[in-house]
């Protein structure tokens, strides 16, 4: 029994990475209908940012983490702005090869300004430090990333259902033609969008970068993180956390019970099974094409 | 200019005189290339020659029938493992395992394509990534598959001919990858061809005038994942020695990056998409050999980058050429080609 929730408490830890670059996707998707698989590398960079500021220019730690996060905000905008609105024929292919194309060279950048090896950032918590709850043990930083991912869902869950500039996000989502006839600057908006998820991106590879900080290191999330997003609908922010949690625990239980190899695909298989019976994700209402 | 007038002009292979005399001087081309370089250049054409491979069979499913892989590595690795094990454990002559192994990927192919039959754009795009993880997560716990130590390929012996050389292994690999493009041509100008068309075009319109969905879509994957599986077969034998480290995903990228830079729906194009790309892949791997630029590069890399990073340069390269094609030319080299023929066609006007 403390083996299961154990298991459970580690798979809502690592469920809140998930979630937080599940909810950056579906911020995105929500509005442009691009899946950006650049995510990863655009939140991959800011952290090295980070690091940069801490280790060549002697920054102290809050310092830097606001300049990364500033920075992410203005890369978004930047990618949006310079690259994804020069796009001639918007179809979905087009996108996925020019956000994957994006992912490349953030990559390449980042590998080859700092190489492959592995990184420490300086975080004022460790990643060993802990806390027994009961008889389970849950590190310090675990439970700060799942703070942080549940206040950003709920911030960005009102912000998106009561803001005025929320309801625009919606309109612009909705009829963009429409959304500019009304007076919405549907361009600012996108862009806007694409600043908030790198944000939110960002503060997961900031969270991630004490436990692993190489240029490989946010491709596992990204991954598991869009995963989440599909499963969730591609459209819904509570869907998108709740996928990933569940992608999260569902891998842990299976690593304990079943086959600890096989751990890091059982959450595609999951996906693949998911969508077999739901093609578009558990939480979003399945829209069917008019002709 | 070229007008049709009857249906077998319409699918005949050699359009014209011109094209005929072009082929037949490219065979004499590919039959003499080996004979005029060394042995290195014959390596790289034979690399090139496969990638050739799957990029036509990825152009069907992604130019011709309109939808998404980002797993083409799974088939490829399928290909590649069950070539080996077939000729090893199960003592299958080459010239049947190639073939059975390339099946089994179809198979697979057809598996993956049932799902596709419900799911589009990003849907589709994780569920074959998941698809290619998995294989090669698969393939490298199994002892089967000699785990993470991988796979030696046996000896390459067809009746009495043993290939041992780069040189012998380029006449083999060149028969099969013209006849394969050649199929591919045969494929997308018959009604298996128009139906992925019609199917890319508008899926509900082609279901309405008796398209059977189920059957074409699931048959392009499997058309695909044949393609993806004859190349790997065949690449077990470039490398002679497999491992599931070198089926990742970002081989799936650069087969999709290949198809897509050649021009979608073009079967020229992916050749070119697909020459271009593995070419520069072999050329980057040594950046700082490369005469001026290298030497330029390696102080850059002293005074701002890192030294030891300096081989991810080909990443910026690719990612580069795939977001830049994808902005200025969305049909790729293709789209290039078509341009500098018109403009030719009606010049000086």
């Amino acid at each position: 029994m403390i083996d299961f929730l154990q298991m459970i408490a580690s798979g809502i830890a690592v469920g809140s990475s998930y979630a937080l670059m599940g909810l950056a996707m579906v911020i995105i998707y929500k509005t442009s209908e691009v899946p950006n698989f650049a995510q990863g590398e655009m939140a991959l960079i800011a952290s090295f940012f980070a690091f940069m500021l801490i280790d060549s220019f002697g920054a102290a730690w809050y310092t830097a983490f606001a300049g990364a996060l500033l920075f992410a905000i203005l890369l978004g905008c930047f990618l949006e702005y310079a690259v994804l609105r020069r796009a001639k024929e918007p179809n979905i292919l087009g996108m996925i090869v020019i956000t994957i194309g994006l992912e490349m060279i953030l990559l390449g950048f980042v590998s080859w300004k700092f190489g492959a090896d592995q990184k420490t950032m300086p975080f004022p918590i460790s990643p060993y430090d802990s806390l027994v709850i009961g008889d389970i043990f849950v590190s310090t930083l675990e439970l700060l990333t799942l703070v942080v991912a549940l206040v950003i869902m709920l911030v960005l869950f009102f912000f998106f259902r009561f803001s005025k500039l929320g309801l625009a996000v919606k309109a612009t989502q909705q009829n963009p033609v429409a959304a500019r006839l009304m007076g919405i600057r549907t361009n600012r908006i996108l862009m806007m969008t694409w600043g908030i998820s790198s944000f939110v991106g960002c503060l997961a590879g900031l969270l991630i970068a004490p436990t692993i900080m190489q240029p490989y290191m946010m491709w596992d999330p990204m991954l598991k993180g869009f995963a989440a997003a599909v499963m969730g609908g591609m459209t819904s922010l509570p869907g998108a956390v709740v996928a990933a949690y569940l992608l999260g625990i569902i891998e842990n239980l299976f690593g304990g019970y079943v086959s600890i190899e096989f751990k890091s695909v059982v959450a595609f298989a999951i996906i693949v099974l998911v969508l077999c019976f739901k093609p578009s994700g558990l939480f979003a209402k399945h829209y069917v094409k008019k002709v | 200019m070229d007008m049709k007038r009857d249906y077998y002009e319409d699918v005949q292979f050699f359009t014209s005189g011109v094209v005929l005399f072009w082929f037949v001087m490219l065979i004499l081309f590919l039959l003499a290339y080996p004979l005029m370089v060394k042995n290195y250049h014959v390596y790289v054409a034979n690399y090139i020659a496969i990638n050739i491979i799957v990029a036509t069979g990825l152009n069907l499913l992604v130019g011709y029938t309109g939808q998404i892989s980002l797993g083409h590595a799974g088939f490829f690795a399928i290909g590649s493992y069950g070539t080996i094990i077939l000729m090893t454990k199960a003592g299958f002559p080459f010239l049947l395992a190639l073939p059975a192994a390339a099946l089994i990927a179809a198979l697979f192919g057809f598996l993956l394509g049932l799902p596709s039959l419900r799911l589009e754009g990003p849907y589709l795009a994780i569920a074959t990534l998941g698809f290619g993880l998995t294989i090669t997560q698969v393939i490298g716990r199994l002892d089967l598959f000699g785990g993470r130590e991988g796979l030696h390929a046996p000896d390459l012996t067809i009746g009495s001919w043993h290939l041992d050389t780069d040189v012998e292994f380029y006449y083999l690999l060149m028969t099969l990858t013209v006849l394969l493009i050649a199929a591919a041509r045969n494929i997308v100008r018959t009604r298996v061809g128009r139906a992925f068309i019609a199917i890319r075009d508008a899926d509900l319109a082609a279901e309405t005038m008796g398209v059977n969905l189920v059957f074409y879509k699931t048959l392009s994957f499997a058309v695909s994942a044949f393609y993806a599986g004859m190349a790997g077969g065949l690449y077990a034998f470039v490398l002679r020695f497999i491992e599931p480290e070198i089926f990742t995903l970002m081989m799936s990228i650069m087969f999709l990056a290949m198809v897509v830079v050649g021009g979608l729906g073009s079967i020229m194009g992916a050749i070119a998409g697909a020459g271009l790309l593995s070419w520069l892949d072999l050329q980057l791997r040594n950046i700082l050999e490369i005469p001026y630029l290298g030497t330029w590069l390696e102080t850059l890399s002293k005074s701002w980058f890192s030294i030891t990073g300096v081989s991810n340069i080909q990443f910026i390269v690719f990612g580069l050429i795939m977001v830049l094609i994808m902005l200025f030319e969305p049909l790729g080299i293709y789209g290039v080609w078509i341009r500098i023929k018109k403009y030719w066609r009606t010049w000086p006007f």
